[in-house]
Order: structure tokens, then sequence, then C-alpha cells
């Protein structure tokens, strides 16, 4: 019976382990929403490379100028498009029938596509795409593989080549500039981890307020947490 | 003294309403053993948790839709744009969590301190009714934010009572109101979800606390405290349930609260297992995501289901897995209640039994592949044996003497001042000081710089006690 507790043990442990993942590994997003510039730098960066094929239709133009701190001219200014008001949401103007004729696909809404994917994934997905001579749109993706959209980034960030390398380990692939875009690849992680950055912004706008508001709460119930001991304490001290 | 008004208007009401005689009989003169611990706490905490979901609940209606083309948007509009939604549509999805963190150590207190045996067993199957109903009301509230997992889930679930033969397929039609979830299904399960079985729910839990006060509460010792009374009829071992539990559960609310707020604001995900990351995507039956999984309460008997390769024998087992906790009553044949006194091989089997619906509530959340599989199945023997084999062990159990009136309880500033007075002793038992050899300062000085370093000697021994503790506690 013992034997058998601590075999069962053994395995529970071991069940833990059966599924490793055999993906291609993420790269780290670098997260920072109190970074009120490089929202604004990603919110400008989405409405001009994004926002042509993708709505965020969850999120209005105010919320960005009242989180980000700035008033309502300057975002209307700097990032809405033209004729935009400043209660509108980030609306696509991009026609559905359209764009199921030329992408197969309607290019989905992006307001929570942070919160379903992860900052790391939108992040290495933007910077894996490569040169594929002889596929529909003549790029590939590593990280989503055959992806529908085509690299809305390549002249900021030039062309890629897949090289496939072999090591101990096993093969991998890896992606190497062969012709350099407009920015330098410093400049280019930069752009787009502003605009992760502003997509996780977008998936939950709330999220600064919430957790600041967090600590007050939780110094509010441990302060209710003694005063009940207490309380507790004070009750039971003829029951024995 | 002249009576103020507001006194005469009480005793107006005093005089036509039985409320005094209603609050004595339920809380001031209603004794309960004085020795509750740590696992008596979750009664409470679950009649709050009740309250939590209902108030959040009706606070969600008043902006939630339930139509197939509103729902996603409207549970977004919450989050984003009604003041404070963001807060009460938390409190509702970790709530639901919280439900089952709470039911279920709720029911392992009854598991193990046989609160389920004679002459609480109808108390059991009540609890065991809003067990089901509550699971109920999970799934169904689950599908209203209509995610892709909302959407899936529901229509994977729904399609396994196309599995019962001949009536199946009409049977899910039914169910659903269409051929897929639709439209439709949002609108039945919203009404279920938000009136129906709440209704059943608070009707249940009254019958459960009425029930449980007829026959008065177990507890860790597992002696009945009616048996012995003092002149007055009160029992020796009780205290009045008010002030005295009021006052503990406070503390226990406080205790709950600061785990429930930590979730809300910083960690409303949790990881993907409150707020599944496949929600965020809205419904789209045309696209089946890779792999789903139910919340994390339903997965130890998804892994069931999954575990027995044909589906209609996988129903049948899912189902049996619940409705043989309803009859945990009769199963068990040892006189004895609570785990303090009965045999080990009581003990033993319950260790396995936790092992494995932990274990399969954990492989419920992953992909299958065949190592998985057999795990599930393995577990599920397990889970199974704990249950239909119990008639026979527990016949043969060697159970210990079990007390005339409760043991005594060590509060926790004992337990805490015991702790101080071995901690040091321990210290010096897995360390030793070893004198350092420092070349700065003068050599008289030399032997009093110690230090302390790991003692692998005294960490076996200390390792090899808590192992034979661990085995007694065993026996």
């Amino acid at each position: 019976m013992k034997s058998f507790i601590t075999i069962l043990l053994l395995l529970l442990t071991l069940s833990f382990g059966v599924h490793a993942s055999e993906e291609v590994k993420l790269q780290e997003a670098n997260i920072n929403l109190t970074d009120k510039a490089s929202l604004l730098r990603g919110a400008n960066h989405y409405v001009t490379y994004c926002l042509g094929c993708h709505s965020a239709k969850y999120m209005r133009y105010l919320r960005i100028a009242l989180d980000a701190g700035v008033d309502e001219k300057t975002v209307l200014k700097d990032i809405a498009p033209e004729g935009a008001s400043i209660y509108d949401q980030l609306h696509s103007a991009m026609n559905k029938h359209d764009a199921e004729k030329w992408f197969g696909t309607q290019p989905p809404d992006l307001s929570l596509i942070a919160r379903s994917r992860g900052a790391d994934w939108l992040y290495s997905y933007l910077k894996s795409y490569y040169i594929e001579p002889g596929s529909p749109r003549g790029v590939n993706n590593l990280i989503f593989e055959d992806t529908a959209m085509p690299n809305p980034l390549w002249q900021l960030q030039g062309e890629q080549h897949a090289v496939s390398r072999k090591t101990i380990w096993g093969e991998y692939t890896e992606l190497v500039l062969e012709e350099p875009g407009t920015l330098s690849e410093r400049e280019f992680d930069l752009f787009v981890n502003d605009l992760v950055n502003f997509l996780v912004y977008v998936g939950e706008p709330v999220q600064m307020e919430r957790q600041s508001m967090g600590k007050y709460v939780i110094i509010f119930l441990f302060m209710f947490l003694v005063i009940a001991y207490l309380l507790k304490k004070e009750y039971w001290k003829d029951v024995h | 003294m002249k009576p103020s008004r507001l006194t005469d208007c009480g005793n107006w009401v005093l005089d036509r309403f039985p409320l005094t005689k209603f609050w004595n009989e339920h809380m001031a003169h209603y004794y309960a053993p004085k020795n509750f611990n740590f696992f008596y706490f979750f009664g409470s905490l679950a009649l709050l948790v009740l309250v939590i979901q209902i108030v959040t609940g009706i606070l969600l209606t008043m902006n939630y839709k339930p139509d197939a083309k509103l729902a996603f948007d409207s549970v977004e509009y919450i989050m984003r744009d009604v003041p404070w939604g963001w807060l009460v549509r938390y409190m509702h999805s970790t709530g639901a969590s919280a439900f089952f963190i709470v039911i279920y150590l709720h029911m392992f207190r009854g598991l193990i301190y046989g609160s389920f045996k004679h002459p609480r067993e109808l108390i059991w199957i009540f609890g065991m009714l809003l067990f089901v109903a509550l699971m109920a009301e999970a799934f169904m509230g689950y599908l209203l934010p209509w995610g892709q997992m909302s959407y899936w889930g529901a229509q994977v679930i729904i399609s396994l009572f196309s599995a019962i033969p001949v009536i199946g397929d009409e049977l899910s039609l039914w169910i659903r109101g269409d051929y897929v979830v639709a439209d439709a299904t949002l609108n039945r399960f919203f009404a279920f979800h938000v009136i129906a079985v709440p209704l059943v729910l608070i009707m249940l839990v009254f019958m459960h606390i009425i029930a449980l006060h007829e026959v008065g509460s177990n507890n860790p010792d597992g002696v009945e405290i009616k048996e012995s009374k003092d002149p007055w009829g009160h029992p020796v071992d009780g205290i009045p349930f008010h002030p005295y539990y009021t006052v503990k559960d406070i503390v226990g609310v406080a205790v709950f609260f600061l785990f429930f707020a930590t979730v809300i604001f910083y960690m409303p995900e949790m990881g993907g297992y409150f707020l599944e990351h496949a929600n965020f995507i809205p419904a789209d039956p045309m696209k089946t995501p890779e792999h789903i999984a139910p919340v994390w309460y339903f997965t130890p008997f998804y892994s069931i289901l999954r575990a027995i390769p044909d589906k209609f024998a996988g129903v049948i087992a899912m189902g049996g897995s619940i409705v043989v906790l309803f009859l945990l009553p009769w199963l068990d044949r040892c006189k004895v209640k609570s785990i303090r006194y009965r045999g080990g091989i009581f003990k033993k089997a319950l260790l396995l039994f936790v092992i494995s619906f932990i274990g399969l509530g954990y492989l419920g959340t992953q992909p299958v592949t065949p190592v998985a599989t057999i795990f599930a199945r393995l577990f599920t023997a397990i889970y199974f044996g704990f249950f239909m084999l119990m008639p026979i062990y527990t016949r043969w159990e060697k159970t210990k003497p079990v007390p005339k009136s409760l043991t005594k309880i060590h509060s926790l500033e004992e337990q805490l001042h015991t702790l101080e007075e071995q901690l040091p002793a321990l210290l010096d038992e897995i360390t030793e000081l070893k004198p350092v050899d420092t070349e700065i300062g003068h050599p008289a000085f030399k032997s009093s710089f110690f230090t302390r370093r790991p003692n692998p000697e005294g960490m076996i021994n200390v390792i090899n006690r808590l192992a034979k503790k661990l085995k007694e506690s065993l026996d």
C-alpha cells in the first residue's frame, strides 16, 4: 500500500511534465503602461500602419486622451485620422467585402488581441516575417505560419530571410536581415514595442487604475482583519 | 423609563412577526461545537460568495444583452464604458472560481470529518443537489460572454447528450433550440442563469441550513455534542453561534476578501484559468479553437469523460462520478466519523482519492496525449475505486477510541508560541556553527567568528522524523 502511494505521488509529479511544448520561443516585449509617451507613439503607429485594415472598435480617441493625459486637440491632430471626432471609436475604413476578396478573411478587430494572444506573441509575430518566394503574399511568418496578413512594416524593417541552422540539439530557423529598411534594427524593435505596449493598454484600458487602486483595498482589508481578529479574541477569551 | 418611539415601532413588528424566535433558533440559541477549525470557515464563505454573485450578477444584467449579435460587445461595454463595470464583472468572474474553491474545500471537510454520516445524511444530499445546481449555474453563465471558449465549450457539453441512444439527437436539439449553439441557446441559458437556477440555489441553501440546525453541527472530533448537556439543557461542548461564530467567521471573511481582492486587482485572468485567453475572441461558429478546455473547476469530470474510449460510456462515467457522491452516506460503513479516529486504510484511500482528483483536474486542462490518457484512466479507476470499494474497506477499519467529549483546541497564539520555541532548536539541528578562518584582525579574535553552515546529517534526521510522523498519521 505504502509503496503504491509513493509511486502514485511520483506519477503525479511526472504527469505535470507530460506536456512540454515544442513551440517557437517567443521574444519578450517590454511592457510599461506608465510610459505615456510610448503609448502615444504606439497609438500613432497603430493609426498609421494598422487601422487601415484593423479596427479597435471598443476604444475611443477620447479615452486615449484621458488616459495618456494629453488634451483632445492633440489626439485629434497627432493620432486620429483626418475627419474623426474625439468621441469616435477606432473604426477601420476598410470594406468588409473587399477585405474578404483581398485576404480571404476579414482582418480581426484588435481591441482584445493582447488579451487573447499575449504581448510577447504579438511582439515576436510582428518581427518574424521573412521572404518566401512562391507563397501567395511573397512572405511567411515564423510565429504564425501562412498568416493571411502581408508584412505591414516591411518598409521599416527591411527584408528578412529564413536560414536554417543545425546544432547538436537539433535544427532551428533563424531570420537574417538581408536588406535593411528605413529604421535600424534597434529603432524597429522600439517601434514594435511601442505598438504592442499600446495594444496591451487597449486590451484593458482600466488596468493601471485597477492596480493602483488595489493596494488601498488590500491595506484596508488588512486593517479590517486586525480589528476582526482582536474582536474575535476578545469574545473567545472565556471559551475553554 | 418610557420606551422611545423607535422601540414602540419595533415592538409593534415583533408582536406580529416571529423575528426574535427565528434569530434565537438559528443564531443566538443555536449551539455549535466549540472546536471548529480552519475547514469550518467554508460554509459561511460559500454563503458570502453566493451573495456576492447575486449582487454583482444583478448589476451585470443591467448592461448585459443576451443576444448573439450584442452579447460580446455588451461585455466589453461593461468593461470599458460602464462606471465601475470592470470591477463588478471581475468580481463576478472571480467569484465563480472562488465559489468552487470554497465548495470543494467545504465538501472535503465533510469527507474527512464524516459530516455526511448519520444523522446528517439529508444535509449531505441537499449539499450535493446544491453542487449539481451550482455546476449548472456555472456552465450556463459561462456561455453568456459569448467568446470562443464559451461557445465551443457549450457546443461540446451539449453534444454529449446526443450520445444517449435513440433520443440523443432530439434531446440535444431540444436543449440548444437550434442545430448548433446559437441565439436561442444564449437566450435560454440567460434565463436559467439569472433566475431559474439561482432560485433553486437559494431554496436549497435554505433547506441545507434548516436541516443542519435540526440535527446540529458536526465537528473535527466527530463527537455528538448533544449527548452531554448541562443542567440548563445546553450542550457542554457547545457555544452559541452568535456571537462566537459570527465574530470568528468575520475573521474568515476578512482573509477571504484579501485573497479575493488580490485576484481581482492584480490577476483577474489568473493566468488563463479564471478567464480563458481564447474567450477574448468573439464566438465564431465557423472556427473551432485548437484546444477546447472547460474552466478549471470542471476539468476533473471532463478528464473522466475523455478517459473512457466510448463516448456514451464516457458520459455515463462522468454522470456516475457525480451520482456516486450522493451515495456516500451509505457507502461508508464505518461508525467513526472523524478522520482523527479512523483507521489507516481510510486515510490512505482518501489520500489516493485526493491525488487522483487533483491529477484529473490538471489533465483536464491539457490536450490529450497517449501518456496523459493512461494517467487519466488510472486516476479515474482510483476515483471510482475510492467509492465503490468503500463498503468493503471501511468495514475492516481498525478505528481508534473516540473521546466522550471534545478534545482541547489550540489557539493560533498557542500554536505560534510552540513554533517559536521549536524553531531555534530546529535551526540548531539543521545547521552547525563553524569557526571562520579570517586573515583580518588579531589572531586572538579569530575564535569568535562563527558562521552557520548547513548540516546534512541534521537535515536527514529532521526529514526522517517528518517522514515517520507522516507515516504515523496515516496509520
